[in-house]
């Protein structure tokens, strides 16, 4: 009681504890399959970004002399594909389109999911009854199908296929960020900062989402590889990326006549795309893990 | 400094909060609505004051309807029924809107770690609140820091800490420091001490006699646990089932308890006495299932005491001098054997329970 205020600022500096991303960050770097699976995307990453300036050949450059070269030809390292076009380089340049394709959707649907779920799992009653029953409704199709049938409805290309993977997502996401938000929604320290006086808005910015965005961040984060894999599907089907563009789903489908002479060559894409959405998906369970906080 | 807040309306005699009627039902699942058994009566229609200055015990079983007391006072919670009048305006109302309210009541809960954001630093939980009634940054943290150090936790060192990183005793010291930093006249205790060991607990409620003092505050303490609620309270209320079935003056409530039920809570506080060890279960049996309260004073299948009429007849409370108490024992011409004639002057009953 006698204690006056100002005799704490002679006192040491503020001990700031390390923060808790600081923390969450040390926890990753020491996690051997964090560091391999962030490698991984990391270099698919830069691969994508850097693509112009590394394939060796023109990818679009076709050769009737060089069909289905096998792995290890002279000045095709990978072979090449149905029409004698570089393999390597096809791939390199189909990463882009392949990472672009997986990643567009997700983010989106991270934004918009996110803000509805939020907003359903912090608003409650007839709201977030209204949101989640239409959430159902998407849930009654599986996503492949739901992918397939609404691309198909909305016609082929790059962005009808964008579009109807960021629909099939956004529901997902919705639902994710409705059960943490409501699972804190009830937390004493939200209604400790409902005591405050501090209006909802106040409240979900401050208190809130510090605490939800990082499982939805994650959950997202785990939403790339099964975008990538539907965007595969698309272009496979013929409803996304259209020829002759590099992209690892078509490279896929026109080359799956070749699978019993160069099955290989066949298989190739199909590795990339394996390779890709395993190193997203064990990255993501990495950093949920490394963001559990032990208390 | 003086017991009375700045904001003092009607002086000391005033109640700082009187609650009238209140009443919350939450509705069962799949039930008719309106029909019998058709809600759970959590809080079922009390009535009792706050006076200024004082510290209001409130026990009861686990399931009478404490907690959801304390979260309706706290307007966390919207009353079926009933108003609460904080110094002489009511709750809600033009003169005292929902927003000004919760400046002058705040509540430290029982569960210190999820009371606390864990994605905050101590300092930002108890700087929040003046933020958001327009304080500057600098000066909320400020504020925060003194808060710490009065509630004894160098900011130095714990200012820029995580909830985590807290013992379970320095995170209440620091929930008691956010709940303070709005300079509020009345704070809710609900279980706050009862999840910490005991020599941290005495640490704890010796922190809050001081702060009483200090602050002019006026303390809503909810426990279980009645040697804590007779150390520091200066009058208790005891809940039975939603409502309330005796309130007093705390010394009169612990050696002259006038409800049976108050009579069979005492009793099973464990004796440290060897040989005035309770011998008879006090009490038998689960509380009633709050559905479905049993007919007319829903003490009756548990009571010693009760008669035919007990089952037909609802107690409402009576005074019965330091205190008032919801019995038809003490109700006049209530036709209860033990009941004064209609008649304003009663005694009290004999024979109580062993104790």
């Amino acid at each position: 009681m006698s204690a006056s205020p100002p005799l704490v600022d002679e006192a040491l500096p503020a001990q700031r504890s390390p923060g808790y991303w600081r923390g969450t960050l040390r926890r990753l770097a020491r996690d051997p399959v964090a560091l391999g699976a962030g490698t991984v995307v990391a270099l698919l990453l830069l691969m994508a970004i850097f693509a112009p300036l590394i394939i060796p050949y023109d990818p679009y450059q076709s050769s009737m002399l060089h069909r289905l070269n096998p792995i290890g030809s002279p000045g095709h390292p990978l072979g090449t594909d149905e029409l004698g076009r570089d393999l390597l380089s096809r791939l390199i340049l189909g990463g882009r389109l392949s990472l672009f394709m997986g990643i567009t959707p997700v983010v989106i649907a991270f934004v918009i999911g996110g803000a509805i779920g939020i907003f359903a799992g912090y608003a409650g009653g007839l709201a977030n009854t209204l949101v989640m029953r239409t959430v159902d409704v998407f849930y009654a199709f599986p996503s492949v199908l739901l992918a397939v049938a609404l691309s198909g409805t909305i016609g082929a290309g790059i962005k009808n296929a964008l579009l109807s993977l960021t629909i099939v997502f956004i529901p997902q996401v919705i639902r994710v960020a409705e059960s943490v938000t409501t699972q804190l929604r009830s937390s004493d320290f939200i209604d400790a900062a409902r005591l405050s006086g501090a209006s909802p808005f106040t409240i979900v910015r401050v208190q809130l989402l510090g605490n939800v965005l990082g499982p939805i961040f994650v959950f997202s984060t785990g939403l790339i590889s099964v975008s990538m894999i539907l965007a595969a599907g698309l272009s496979f089907l013929g409803l996304g990326v259209e020829p002759p563009s590099a992209e690892w789903g078509l490279m896929l489908n026109a080359l799956r006549n070749a699978i019993y002479t160069r099955p290989w060559i066949a298989a190739l894409p199909g590795v990339m795309i394996f390779i890709t959405s395993i190193s997203f998906n064990l990255l993501a369970d990495s950093i949920r893990q490394a963001m559990e906080i032990k208390g | 400094m003086s017991s009375l807040s700045r904001d003092d309306i009607g002086g000391p005699a005033q109640p700082l909060l009187s609650v009238r009627g209140l009443a919350r039902h939450f509705p069962l699942r799949g039930a008719v609505p309106g029909r019998a058994g058709s809600s759970v009566k959590a809080v079922d229609g009390i009535d009792f004051d706050i006076r200024k200055g004082e510290t209001l015990g409130v026990v009861g079983e686990s399931g009478c309807g404490k907690s959801t007391t304390a979260r309706l006072l706290m307007q966390l919670e919207k009353q079926d029924r009933g108003e609460l009048v904080f110094d002489a305006e009511t709750v809600g109302s033009h003169a005292l809107p929902l927003r000004r309210y919760r400046r002058q009541v705040q509540m430290v809960f029982q569960d210190s770690y999820s009371s606390l954001n864990p994605r905050m630093t101590i300092e930002d939980s108890i700087a929040f609140a003046p933020r958001v009634h327009g304080v500057a940054r600098d000066e909320a943290v400020d504020r925060a820091h003194r808060l710490l150090m009065r509630v004894g936790l160098d900011p130095a060192r714990f200012a820029g800490r995580f909830p985590h990183e807290l013992s379970g005793g320095q995170r209440q010291r620091v929930n008691i420091a956010r709940a303070l930093a709005l300079r509020p006249r009345l704070v809710v205790l609900d279980e706050a001490v009862s999840a910490l060991d005991k020599s941290v607990e005495a640490q704890v409620l010796n922190l809050l006699l001081d702060l009483k003092e200090e602050f002019g505050l006026t303390y809503l303490f909810i426990s279980h646990d009645l040697s804590v609620v007779r150390y520091l309270c200066d009058r208790v209320l005891v809940m039975y089932l939603g409502k309330v079935v005796e309130i007093g003056d705390t010394e009169r409530i612990f050696s002259r308890p006038a409800h049976p039920y108050t009579r069979a809570l005492l009793s099973s506080v464990p004796s440290m006495d060897p040989d005035a060890r309770t011998l008879v279960a006090p009490l038998a049996g689960d509380p009633p299932n709050p559905v479905d309260p049993p007919s007319g004073c829903h003490f009756h299948p548990r009571c010693v005491h009760a008669e035919p009429v007990c089952a037909t007849l609802r107690p409402t409370l009576h005074d019965i001098g330091a205190g008032d108490v919801a019995c038809l024992m003490y109700e006049p011409g209530s036709t209860h054997s033990a009941a004064p004639a209609a008649s304003p002057v009663r005694t009290p009953v004999s024979g109580s329970i062993a104790a």
